[in-house]
């Protein structure tokens, strides 16, 4: 058992809750650091497609974790992000580190106007709303061919910097890497701030939170830019990556990755993010290795992994609500209290009513 | 050439009206939102074609035991996964319908295939001519089906008991419980009857589009349809999936090509902006 005393409370917004916790993160940074050099390509590049996911995720859970607003329509600030950078490095010979954060404003901006039309709906109003903007945007994608080269679409090369090109998959690996560790720390960071507060205020209750002083109409708009700026972030580290976009890589489907990969990991925290992220990647891996235990006519069938999606996405929902990061948690809280650990802390409560009707 | 339009829109209009339909239904009784509304469809003309070309049934039998069929599926499918969903929140509810559209999907590929079948139409291609405008005698089948199917349901929610008990019940479910109705059968009637509704849409549709695993994207079209009638209003969802069906025609002919495809998003994301209740819709108060 640990116990942990805390005495003021600047402890409780500590950013590492233990020392040794520190010592950890650290060991898994150094860790992380030398993966390229012992590694094969091929899972340096997953580490980076997970990377990508994770800064992906970790801005969806600003919006729907955080904040309580559903999106399903994520892909089309992913695909601005993509296009920008590729619009400029390409065709207006922008340097890839001044496209980068460009790539995130133009999201924001593109997320703000999406945010106030939002500030009227909400649940599944919001839902379709975004879901319907991602259409048009997808369609748009495929209209506006001087920026997007419609079906065609562009070809990215990696960055370079100086005389470093980052063309190799181990270089380009360190770039992801900064940024997944840079944008873990703001978010962080932003959890514990003020703002962050009145996020997630404004998710437990929105009326509590007005009477607390809270404009929602900021809010809620800043969410969506916030958010749309991380994924178009993440959309702009992501063209190079595959050094070809077309509209394929942003249909409605990646939408809906993204937030199968926030509830996997865990709704509503950086680790869950980068769980959901790294589960979610490496999910074909997972499945072929499950597919060896299974009967050969099962194997061969087409539309095996879109069934493992999702039942997958299904038993998170009904027995892991809190995902991956939820069941981590309980284990740590099971070895915290050892011999004192009851079956049923964790128990769901079972609810048998709700209604947001109030007739 | 404009009432030619207005005629074929009219009978998509009426298969959107049938999808958003099968929404409304459950999200009035239970406040799900069933994203897997399009899948269930996909699968009642699966299951039609099935019968018709496997066992060799006639047609309107065919018709009959699909939807029981689908209703039956309905029915196990609230019993065994959707009660245990009750009072989840609506962003568990949702993600959950779409994993069970995504592994329908996935189920129907691997049973169905991944090709693209073709409807055996039994009325050939007839054509009715009323004036300048030619109508294929499957579009008045499908808009006569989808008038029969809504006087039923009207007259269904209107005199018999357990009709009354599903309105009781979407107005207020714990009032409805405290007054002796059985909220649990209702909620397993309303997803069989959803179901079948699907099922007629699947069927009605099959002639118009192809049978194909991804068939029941079509059903996110329906949406906007729902919406626009206001989610929860049965009569809204008849006129908004009439009303989108029209208008997606119409943009066809007077707006750019590409404008047909979003059209009814476009029309989606103005409504939401202006009168996010709907035409029929009532403003629902979110309690404290």
């Amino acid at each position: 058992m640990r116990f942990k005393l805390k005495k003021s409370y600047v402890e409780d917004l500590r950013l590492f809750e233990y020392r040794s916790s520190l010592m950890w993160y650290l060991a898994l940074l150094a860790f992380l650091a030398v993966f390229p050099f012992f590694a094969g390509t091929y899972w340096v590049y997953n580490f980076m497609l997970a990377g990508i996911y994770s800064i992906v995720a970790l801005g969806l859970n600003i919006l729907t974790g955080y904040t309580g607003q559903i999106s399903l329509g994520h892909a089309a600030f992913y695909a601005i992000g993509a296009y920008t950078t590729g619009f400029l490095t390409t065709k207006l010979g922008c340097t890839f580190w001044l496209a980068l954060p460009l790539a995130g404003m133009a999201a924001a901006l593109i997320g703000l106007i999406v945010g106030i039309p939002a500030l009227r709906l909400t649940g599944i109003y919001l839902a379709i709303a975004t879901m319907g903007f991602a259409f048009i945007i997808d369609q748009v994608i495929l209209e506006w061919k001087y920026v997007t080269n419609g079906t065609n679409g562009l070809i990215v090369d990696r960055p370079t910097l100086g005389p470093i090109s980052f063309n190799s998959d181990q270089a380009y690996y360190y770039v992801i890497l900064l940024f997944v560790v840079l944008f873990v720390w703001i978010t962080k960071n932003f959890e514990r701030s003020p703002t962050g507060r009145a996020f997630i205020a404004v998710r437990d209750s929105e009326v509590a939170a007005q009477t607390m002083g809270i404009s929602l109409a900021k809010v809620k708009t800043t969410a969506f830019a916030i958010s749309a700026f991380y994924t178009g972030f993440a959309g702009g580290l992501f063209a190079p990556l595959i050094n070809f976009i077309g509209p394929d890589n942003f249909s409605i489907m990646e939408s809906i990755n993204f937030i199968v990969i926030i509830i996997v990991g865990g709704i509503g925290s950086v680790h869950g993010s980068i769980f959901g992220a790294i589960f979610m990647t490496f999910l074909s891996e997972i499945i072929r290795l499950g597919k060896d235990v299974l009967p050969e006519a099962m194997q061969r069938m087409v539309g095996f992994q879109g069934a493992v999606y999702g039942l997958i996405l299904m038993a998170f929902i009904l027995f892991e609500p809190l995902g991956l990061y939820g069941r981590w948690l309980k284990i740590r809280f099971l070895f915290e209290v050892f011999p004192l650990y009851r079956r049923d802390t964790f128990r769901k409560k079972r609810k048998f009513y709700r209604s947001e009707r109030s007739r | 050439m404009f009432l030619q339009q207005i005629a074929s829109g009219l009978a998509l209009g009426c298969v959107y009206a049938l999808i958003a339909l099968g929404f409304v239904l459950i999200y009035k009784a239970t406040e799900v939102v069933n994203f897997a509304q399009g899948e269930f469809m996909m699968l009642g003309a699966f299951v039609a074609l099935s019968l018709m070309t496997g066992a060799k049934l006639p047609f309107f039998l065919t018709i009959f035991l699909a939807v029981m069929i689908m209703g039956v599926f309905g029915m196990v499918l609230e019993r065994m996964v959707m009660r245990r969903l009750v009072g989840e929140p609506i962003f568990a509810l949702v993600m959950f319908t779409i994993g069970l559209s995504i592994f329908l999907r996935s189920i129907a590929g691997m049973v169905w295939s991944t090709d693209t079948f073709k409807f055996p139409t039994v009325f050939g291609k007839s054509f009715t001519q009323i004036g300048s405008v030619t109508i294929s005698s499957m579009d008045i089948l499908v808009v006569s089906i989808t008038a029969a199917l809504v006087i039923i349901l009207y007259l269904f929610f209107k005199f018999t008991d357990i009709g009354i008990a599903m309105e009781a019940t979407s107005q207020n479910q714990f009032a409805s419980f405290l007054m002796g109705i059985s909220v649990e059968r209702v909620f397993n009637l309303i997803w069989a009857i959803s179901a079948m509704v699907a099922a007629v849409a699947g069927i009605l549709l099959a002639p118009i589009l192809f049978i194909h695993k991804d068939m029941g994207f079509i059903g996110l079209k329906a949406f906007p349809a729902a919406v626009l009638g206001g989610f929860g209003s049965i009569p809204g969802a008849i006129v908004g999936g009439l009303i989108i069906g029209l208008s997606e025609n119409l943009a066809g002919v007077f707006l750019p090509a590409w404008v047909k495809d979003v059209f009814a998003y476009i029309i989606l994301i103005a409504v939401l902006m202006v009168r996010p209740e709907g035409i029929f819709g009532i403003q629902e108060k979110k309690r404290v």
